[in-house]
């Protein structure tokens, strides 16, 4: 919403300045979104052509000598040259010095040198100044306008232009006399009230209406015959493009402007280009509007139109059509007037990608009391500008108006805001922004009736908006919030705690955190399980991001592979966010996900002096899925590994990790080729996901004390031991045996050295252990070792079916 | 004789350039049929008069070359030890790879959920939290908005695919669904932020198809629009590590709100890229707040009559990059490991109220 200071004062009597007065706007719930104080235009100044003769070196140019008046360059004449065809001696026009800045040209004027003779400014055209399109020549003032003085002050370009940012609340500030209501409520000068004059007309309106939707609320129409439709006055003119609207023609310049001046959009159609009555009906199958943007416009069974035996001649509260409309051929005017439900105009202008000033308006709702005002409004500024006669008014399809009442209880300001107001301050407010006290219920409440232009208005809250907004939101203290307790608890719920564990130590482990979008290209989302209807988008923002994800996975290996095709392809990601595997709330699962790319293991990546760093492979990930597990407080020593990871996984170079047989707490491994080709990652990945809510919550223990520390004296002794197995013996199944030998004395077996091929032949491997004996009452004699030494053996044997390597 | 003897043995040891051949003089000079060893046994065949003088005098030779030869021992492995430290030399100037902790980052999308946790966390609030997949009530009938309400619309909000019954759900549009689903669960007193992913079609350089939100809400029975001003301009102040930091509150409009307003925070934009908070004279807006609407608290099942209370909503990837510089928000997501890198935070970087939020 848009308006200058001057038409404000129209309707506000204040001694406000400007800057009080967009304090005052911003205050009250009007943001002001900018203010243009058109200070662009103070530098340039009134001057008088003394003489002009043809420039030396140029057939178009012509150097003038001109008068600026007594406070210009010391009342001296200055040398200007200028290539303009109307560039003659005694011509009065508007002058630009070096260092104004030109807006129409975006530049700052110097002084220049054209084919070597000294220009110290330049006479301007109106689309230098941005005044108009004009430039066929410089402008030329009447003969007497005054020299010397300021063209922005001769020419009313001072007026300050406000724009006001309008929340979807507040119908009332869409025009301009609404907001000088809402000023004067608030204290800042006196509204100016002016009666809209009440315009019978003569004759019947010969145009008949008939309304067949709900979607009109009111219908207002009368003829003004005999009308002259030429240019619109000046004023009128100069305020509408303060505002950025094109003048067209009086008629349509003055619904405009009654559109600003009072948030009442008016339509005005050519009488003799409609054919028979206007029907208000739904649009129909190939119905269609040129429109007065130049567009054409199907128009659907959801929006309302207007139609004559001609077709459709306007789009409902939206915008009129060409066909119909007012040019300065027009003798006979039908000027409508209408009310409409906001959210079918809304739905419409949406649907059709049409913003217009009318369906500003009409979606927040306008007055339904000022359909036959702004109807008479129009009329009389007709009467005044174009002339003519008009009929009487044609009213179809009133909806009644019954305002709405609310109880107001004087103390529900100060509940809700902590402001305290007196009941008769309260009431005066209310009444300033034109509500009707209907009763006041003793000391404690009011009833409130609703002004028709408020209909954003419906409970006591909003009257407690209303007060404060005009009391101001500064005026209330801050006050501190009483703490609850001494010592705040933990606040944080075991999933979220988790999710802070999982992310610092994986980012401990030389990972960075990624943040990926939730959805995901409908072919990497099948090639990780999801893809299902119910996960799917119905207005996606691109193809490729249609799904919701069932895995961080395909996520972190594409932003790898964006990474690589960058140059950098050693790159260690994850992310500890939501995946969805349905649409309830329960199917979205916490899980902290990784990749590592290329060589960006542990101790790092790429090649370096001491040794280049190894690709990475599934230990990698591995090793991550248990630190995240250990960080969150799965217990280590208790998880089960194996081989049946989800089927994105290399199906050889993968695990899942398990706590119990059916609990599965993470998957790890290598990826498949054919889901990496299916995502375009190419090279050694390794990932994991750890499934974060999976883990049981632990219990809550009665004490914090940790179990008591037993050390034994005595040393620990190691023996080392080789085994030849099968190739597909796993290395767990031993070091379990091993340590199965004796569980009180073994406390560490260790896989130190694994071997294949050479003299063990095919389908056989050396695998190297080192078991520690750890003695805790007596130091073992040779005879101990022996004895444990050769049950080991035994254990192993048996279990693995391999034997001790001689 | 014998000083020449001393002489000439000193400078035999002195002479000595290993270990071997100092000990080839040993054995020749103090062995057991070493010259010095010799002649002390001399001294017995010696006159008691003749003995009184030899003795000291034999003595004294004896121990002389015994501590030359100590001390000539320790020169020699001293020079024998720094020649090996010499072989052992090498370029400390070569790099070493950096340990992991240095090399990983926190998104800061994570570090600054964590700041604002740390901060609420003092001020005794819980953090909540609820499914990015909502509900048409949940996420917009519950919360006020009437039908027809713009947001409802397929070119504002994600809708999924329907249901048997027609039904569509929605990808959240704001964090404010758990306001209900929270008073729905909890009696008041309630005080919740609401940290979480919202989603909007939309995107350029200040909005994505996803961003985050943070959403406050406290529900009591006297919480109002002063206690509302505290809980922010506290959370700013720390936020934003100021000591003062003046704030504007505008009356606005909000569906779920009643009285709304937006709130303007009060900062330097004079230096290119650079914001500075608590000085200056522009104002920045930074969030939209107000008294929970009756309509919500009743959709929460509170009489609001009884009960009342204040939420806000501000935008978490918003204050980061406020607060952090980064000038795009499309980059957040785009897991640049550049970036990441450059405005990432350092694992072991937890944001705390008694360390400072961040270093």
């Amino acid at each position: 919403m848009k308006f200058t200071l001057s038409w404000l004062k129209d309707h506000l009597d204040t001694d406000a300045s400007l800057e009080e007065i967009t304090e005052r706007l911003t205050a009250i719930g009007l943001e002001v979104e900018d203010v243009d104080d058109r200070a662009v235009f103070k530098p340039f100044r009134i001057a008088r052509v003394l003489s002009a003769v043809p420039h030396p070196d140029a057939d178009k140019l012509r150097v003038l000598t001109v008068d600026a008046g007594p406070e210009v360059n010391d009342g001296k004449p200055l040398q200007v040259v200028c290539g303009a065809p109307n560039a003659r001696e005694g011509l009065v026009g508007v002058l630009g010095r070096p260092g104004d800045y030109v807006p129409g040209l975006d530049v700052t004027l110097g002084v220049g040198k054209i084919r070597g003779v000294e220009s110290y400014g330049m006479m301007c055209s109106e689309r230098e100044l941005q005044l108009s399109e004009e430039h066929d020549g410089i402008i030329d003032l009447p003969a007497d306008a005054p020299v010397g003085t300021r063209f922005a002050d001769y020419a009313d370009l001072a007026d300050p232009v406000i724009e006001i940012n309008l929340t979807p609340n507040h119908p009332e500030a869409t025009g301009v006399y609404g907001i000088a209501r809402d000023l004067a409520a608030s204290g800042l000068g006196t509204l100016k009230e002016t009666p809209v004059e009440r315009i019978e007309g003569e004759g019947e309106c010969p145009v008949r209406v008939r309304v067949e939707t709900d979607v009109c609320a009111g219908f207002a129409l009368r003829r003004v015959s005999g009308v002259s439709n030429g240019a619109s006055p000046l004023w009128m003119q100069k305020r509408l493009k303060a505002i950025g609207l094109r003048p067209i023609n009086a008629l349509v310049d003055i619904t405009n402007y009654i559109t600003f001046d009072r948030g009442r959009p008016l339509h005005v159609f050519d009488a003799a280009k409609v054919e028979g009555d206007l029907i208000v009906r739904q649009g129909r199958e190939g119905d269609e509007i040129l429109a007065l943007d130049g567009k054409t416009y199907a128009l659907g069974p959801d929006i309302c139109v207007i139609a004559d035996a001609n077709g459709v001649e306007s789009i409902a509260g939206i915008m009129g059509g060409e066909a119909s409309g007012c040019d300065e051929t027009t003798t006979d005017v039908l000027v409508e007037s209408a009310l409409w439900e906001p959210i079918s105009i809304a739905k419409a202008g949406r649907s059709l990608g049409i913003i217009t000033d009318a369906r500003y308006r009409f979606e927040r709702g306008v007055d339904p009391l000022f359909m036959e005002p702004g109807l008479d409004l129009a009329t009389r500024l007709i009467l005044d500008i174009c002339g003519g006669t008009p009929s009487k008014r044609s009213v179809e399809g009133v909806a009644e108006h019954v305002p709405g009442v609310v109880t107001l209880p004087f103390t529900e300001v100060n509940r809700l805001t902590g402001l305290d107001i007196a009941p008769e301050r309260q009431l005066e407010i209310l009444r300033n922004l034109g509500f009707t006290i209907r009763s006041q219920n003793g000391e404690d409440a009011a009833e409130i009736e609703i002004p028709s232009w408020r209909p954003d208005v419906a409970g006591k809250a909003d009257l407690v908006e209303e007060v404060m907004r005009i009391v101001g939101v500064d005026q209330i203290a801050s006050r501190p919030l009483a703490p609850l307790s001494g010592v705040n608890g933990r606040i944080l719920t075991t999933t979220q705690s988790r999710d802070r564990a999982a992310r610092r130590a994986l980012a401990a482990r030389g990972m960075a955190e990624a943040v990926t979008y939730s959805f995901i290209s409908k072919d990497h989302a099948e090639a990780f399980g999801g893809g299902s209807e119910a996960l799917r988008l119905a207005n996606p923002i691109a193809a490729d991001m249609s799904d919701m994800r069932p895995s961080l996975l395909p996520g972190l290996i594409a932003a790898a592979a964006r990474n690589f095709a960058r140059g950098y392809g050693d790159t260690a990601i994850f992310e500890v966010a939501a995946v969805y595997r349905g649409d309830q709330p329960a199917d979205q699962m916490r899980v902290a996900g990784g990749v590592r790319r290329g060589t960006a293991g542990l101790a790092g990546s790429g090649r370096a002096w001491d040794g280049a760093a190894p690709s990475v492979s599934v230990y990698d990930a591995k090793a991550d899925a248990l630190a995240a597990l250990e960080a969150v407080g799965a217990p280590a020593d208790k998880l089960m590994i194996d081989r049946e990871a989800s089927a994105w996984y290399h199906p050889g170079r993968s695990g899942r990790l398990k706590l119990g047989p059916k609990l599965v707490l993470a998957e790890f491994g290598e990826f498949h080729p054919k889901v990496l080709k299916k995502l375009g990652a190419a090279g050694a990945h390794a990932g994991f996901e750890v499934f974060l809510d999976a883990l049981p919550e632990a219990k809550r223990k009665a004490t914090k004390t940790k179990p008591v520390l037993a050390l034994s004296a005595l040393q620990p002794v190691r023996r080392d031991f080789a085994f030849v197995l099968p190739s597909d013996v796993e290395a767990e199944r031993l070091t379990k045996a091993a340590a199965a030998a004796d569980k009180t004395l073994i406390s560490e077996v260790r896989v130190f050295d694994v071997f294949a091929g050479g003299a063990l032949g095919e389908g056989r491997k050396s695998v190297a252990i080192e078991v520690t004996l750890q003695p805790s009452e007596k130091t073992l004699t040779e005879a101990d070792l022996e004895a444990v030494s050769t049950k080991i053996v035994a254990n192993v044997e048996t279990a693995t079916g391999g034997t001790l390597r001689a | 004789m014998s000083e020449t003897l001393e002489t000439e043995v000193l400078a035999a040891i002195e002479a000595a350039g290993d270990e071997a051949s100092l000990e080839a003089i040993r054995v020749a000079e103090l062995g057991k049929k070493g010259r010095i060893s010799e002649m002390m046994k001399g001294l017995g065949k010696m006159s008691p008069e003749e003995r009184k003088t030899e003795g000291p005098r034999l003595n004294g030779l004896r121990d002389r070359v015994q501590s030359a030869i100590t001390e000539r021992r320790e020169v020699l492995a001293d020079a024998a030890i720094a020649a090996r430290l010499a072989t052992e030399t090498v370029d400390v100037t070569l790099p070493v790879r950096s340990s992991p902790a240095a090399r990983g980052r926190i998104h800061p999308i994570s570090q600054v959920i964590d700041e604002i946790t740390a901060i609420y966390a003092d001020m005794g609030f819980a953090i909540a939290e609820g499914p990015d997949i909502e509900t048409d009530y949940y996420n917009f009938t519950a919360l006020n908005f009437p039908e027809g309400h713009p947001a409802r619309e397929m070119h504002d909000t994600f809708f999924l695919q329907p249901d048997e019954s027609g039904a569509r759900k929605v990808l959240r549009t704001h964090t404010s669904p758990v306001q209900i689903r929270t008073m729905e669960t909890q009696k008041p007193p309630i005080r919740i932020i609401i940290p979480g992913k919202t989603y909007r079609q939309d995107s350029d350089a200040t909005h994505s198809p996803m961003f985050h939100q943070v959403e406050g809400l406290v529900v009591d029975k006297s919480a109002n629009i002063g206690n509302l001003k505290w809980v922010l301009e506290e959370f700013c102040k720390a936020f934003f590590e100021v000591d003062s930091l003046k704030m504007r509150f505008r009356p606005s409009f909000f569906p779920f709100t009643e009285p709304s307003m937006e709130v303007d925070i009060q900062c330097d934009r004079s230096r290119p890229g650079e914001v500075r908070f608590g000085e200056g004279d522009d104002w920045m807006e930074i969030l939209g707040c107000g008294m929970v609407h009756p309509n919500v608290l009743r959709a929460g099942g509170l009489d609001p009559d009884v009960y009342q209370g204040f939420a806000w909503g501000m935008g978490i990837d918003r204050i980061a990059m406020l607060k952090y510089g980064m000038p795009d928000l499309r980059a957040f997501f785009d897991a640049d490991i550049r970036w990441i890198e450059h405005y990432g935070f350092r694992p072991l970087d937890m944001p705390t109220l008694f360390g400072g939020l961040s270093q």
